[in-house]
């Protein structure tokens, strides 16, 4: 599914991944951890091409291709999601108007046929009611003025309607109380399959309690430092990443 | 007086009914005194009338008979008086009207029509703030009144269209609209300015008056639609008494250059004026909005929202004065402009302007200029949308709260789709928006 290979990236000509390897296969779901500042974040925007993170070296390759040189949509039609820690308020576009926007595009470039208005509306209204949020939110203009758990749930909605390949989800279970925890992750385990791939980046094992990793991975210093099974998250909930700083 | 002042002045038709002669004398000898506005003006300190510098004829006498081609005018259930070349087109007017509304053009005025459109014609005008006005008075031949009976509410959307025909030749038209709601009535006014595909030259000076009788309410349109190399100077001047509230929504795709001054008068208690507005300059277009609100009386609510676009070397000003009175108390004022910079070529001068005599009011005002967020780009790609129609929906979206709140739904529904195509003419890419 998705293979890295020492990969380098810079923000602002600040180096923040410096070596990075990580390889994950068709249906597995992996867990990056790791103290602040350690390049989590950077990783899933290096992946989508955000503007001003600059790749110095290596390589990176999703089902094959590489995702290096294609640009931001391309790599969305291909089937990268990256869900946002800090999701993106655009008043004056809907919901609506912008998720159907998306599914057209990502359908297209599948040579799946467009959806019509009718089937679309059904399929936004079941993934509203899968992520607990109210058909209003349709409607309103993309996370305008939505609360931190509900701009989550908006982008793991986006991520039901794309039904992407490879799924990087960015401290998704940052700021979620314990309930909208359990709903995020109901919908992850629900979107789990054997050609579908997931990336957790997150600061605590909570989430890893609902949604069962096969490998962790510590990032630390822009390196995986450390991998290991879930009992590594636990492990590391336990002594904290400082113990690790010696290993890097 | 330059050129152009003595040859608008020369080029007016001279067949008017006789009870305007008064107001027309008036005019000429008021424009004959009038400097024309300069850089060093303050309120022309952004626009050139250069454009004006070019001969401009008079309107021929008859209106063509020619058929209007593709003009892009919103389809309305109402009323709707048409004007070419600022003749009246009986042939392509629909004046059924509902009880309470009367239309009446200043050609066929009554003698009692004529004694009240005289008396009241340039009576919402404060002295001296509208300097292109005594011209439209000088020049006035023809216009429209619209009289709403007191305690009426009109339901049908009233849609006056001021248009311009294909010339060889570039020609000067007056437009004049006079507009007086009785006590407790209220109407929807939408005025569209227009010129044919073909084109042609035009300088066109219209002029709004509206009365606004106490506890009335009058949702106005106003739509300037012109392209090409039409000059358009013109006005809005409202009185309201108390607690009378006027609804207004301003429209100005470019043209060469368009300066529309908007200025409201609060002389009762209570009353309340929301204006809305949207600007979409292109190319080397210029578009110029000053509004300006008197709250000369207690207890009166204002509200602002403009919204500017301005693309390619085009250029847009937006001035909002709010003048609050030492009597003003108990005045709540919002003014707030957003402009949008799709160029590094294109301009925008934006200052709100706020005088406050009255130590009791709530007044806030904003004005920001920004270019299409990088970051708000690229969130809509990671979810597969391609740049080009990302761009055109956030474009969109920058205005799109404004055309959201337009009431009138056959106008909302016109006004959509002919906004989403000043983003893209490809359809592919305004399929989301429409």
């Amino acid at each position: 599914m998705l293979k890295i290979d020492n990969l380098h990236a810079s923000v602002e000509n600040k180096a923040i991944l410096k070596g990075l390897d990580l390889a994950v296969g068709a249906g597995e779901v992996h867990a990056i951890m790791g103290p602040n500042g350690s390049g989590k974040s950077t990783l899933g925007h290096v992946l989508a091409g955000r503007p001003g993170y600059t790749v110095t070296a290596g390589s990176a390759q999703l089902l094959g291709q590489d995702l290096l040189t294609l640009d931001t949509e391309e790599r969305a039609h291909l089937g990268l999601f990256l869900a946002y820690q800090y999701p993106v308020e655009i008043p004056g576009v809907s919901n609506m108007e912008f998720l159907k926007a998306s599914v057209d595009a990502v359908r297209e470039h599948r040579n799946e046929p467009a959806l019509d208005s009718v089937s679309f509306m059904k399929q936004a209204r079941e993934a509203c009611k899968a992520v607990n949020l109210d058909q209003a939110f349709l409607k309103r203009g993309v996370n305008e003025g939505f609360s931190g758990g509900e701009k989550k749930r908006n982008e793991l909605m986006q991520m039901m309607l794309l039904a992407p390949k490879l799924c990087i989800m960015d401290e998704t279970d940052s700021g979620l109380d314990i309930d909208a925890l359990q709903v995020v992750a109901d919908g992850i385990n629900a979107m789990r399959s054997p050609d579908r791939s997931f990336i957790l980046v997150t600061h605590y094992q909570r989430l890893l309690n609902f949604i069962k990793p096969d490998r962790v991975h510590v990032l630390s210093g822009g390196r995986i430092v450390k991998s290991g099974d879930h009992s590594l998250a636990l492990e590391l909930e336990e002594r904290g990443y400082a113990w690790l700083e010696d290993v890097a | 007086m330059n050129d152009f002042m003595q040859q608008a002045l020369a080029a007016a038709s001279r067949s008017a009914p006789p009870w305007l002669e008064p107001l027309q004398a008036r005019g000429r000898e008021a424009w004959s005194n009038t400097s024309m506005p300069t850089r060093k003006t303050e309120a022309w300190k952004y626009t050139s009338l250069q454009a004006l510098q070019k001969t401009f004829s008079a309107a021929p006498t008859q209106a063509a008979g020619s058929p209007l081609g593709d003009v892009p005018l919103p389809k309305l259930s109402g009323p709707t008086l048409v004007f070419t070349d600022g003749h009246y087109r009986a042939d392509l007017s629909t004046t059924e009207l509902p009880a309470g509304l009367r239309l009446v053009r200043f050609a066929d005025a009554t003698r009692d029509q004529a004694e009240r459109i005289a008396a009241a014609l340039g009576s919402a005008i404060l002295p001296g703030r509208h300097v292109f006005a005594p011209l439209n008075d000088a020049t006035l031949t023809d216009g429209v009144f619209m009289d709403v009976a007191a305690n009426t509410r009109i339901e049908t959307p009233v849609h006056i269209a001021w248009l311009t025909t294909g010339q060889n030749e570039s020609i000067s038209v007056t437009q004049r609209l006079l507009v007086s709601l009785g006590e407790n009535s209220g109407a929807t006014l939408v005025e569209s300015f227009a010129n044919t595909a073909t084109g042609g030259t035009a300088f066109t000076n219209g002029l709004t008056e509206l009365l606004i009788g106490r506890g009335a309410q009058l949702n106005h349109y106003r739509l300037h639609l012109e392209q090409g190399d039409v000059v358009h100077i013109g006005g809005v001047h409202a009185r309201q008494e108390a607690d009378s509230t006027l609804n207004g929504f301003h429209l100005a795709l470019g043209s060469a250059l368009k300066r529309i001054d908007l200025v409201v008068n609060h002389q009762g208690a209570g009353a309340h004026c929301s204006l809305d507005g949207l600007y979409l300059p292109r190319g080397t277009e210029t578009v110029d909005y000053h509004t300006c609100i008197e709250h000369a009386v207690p207890h009166c609510t204002s509200r602002e929202r403009f919204r500017g676009i301005i693309a390619d070397e085009a250029s847009a000003v937006f001035n909002g004065r709010i003048h609050i009175h030492p009597q003003a108390q108990k005045t709540r004022a919002e003014l707030s402009n957003k402009n949008l910079l799709t160029s590094n070529k294109a301009e925008i001068n934006t200052k709100p302007e706020l005088e406050i005599y009255a130590d009791d009011v709530q007044c806030a005002h904003g004005a920001t200029v920004a270019q299409l967020d990088p970051l708000t780009l690229h969130y809509l790609r990671t979810r597969g949308v391609p740049r080009d129609e990302a761009e055109v929906m956030l474009s969109y979206g920058f205005i799109n709260e404004l055309v959201e709140a337009v009431e009138q739904a056959e106008l909302q529904a016109f006004l959509k789709p002919l906004l989403a195509r000043r983003f893209a003419r490809d359809s592919r890419l305004t399929r989301h928006i429409l």
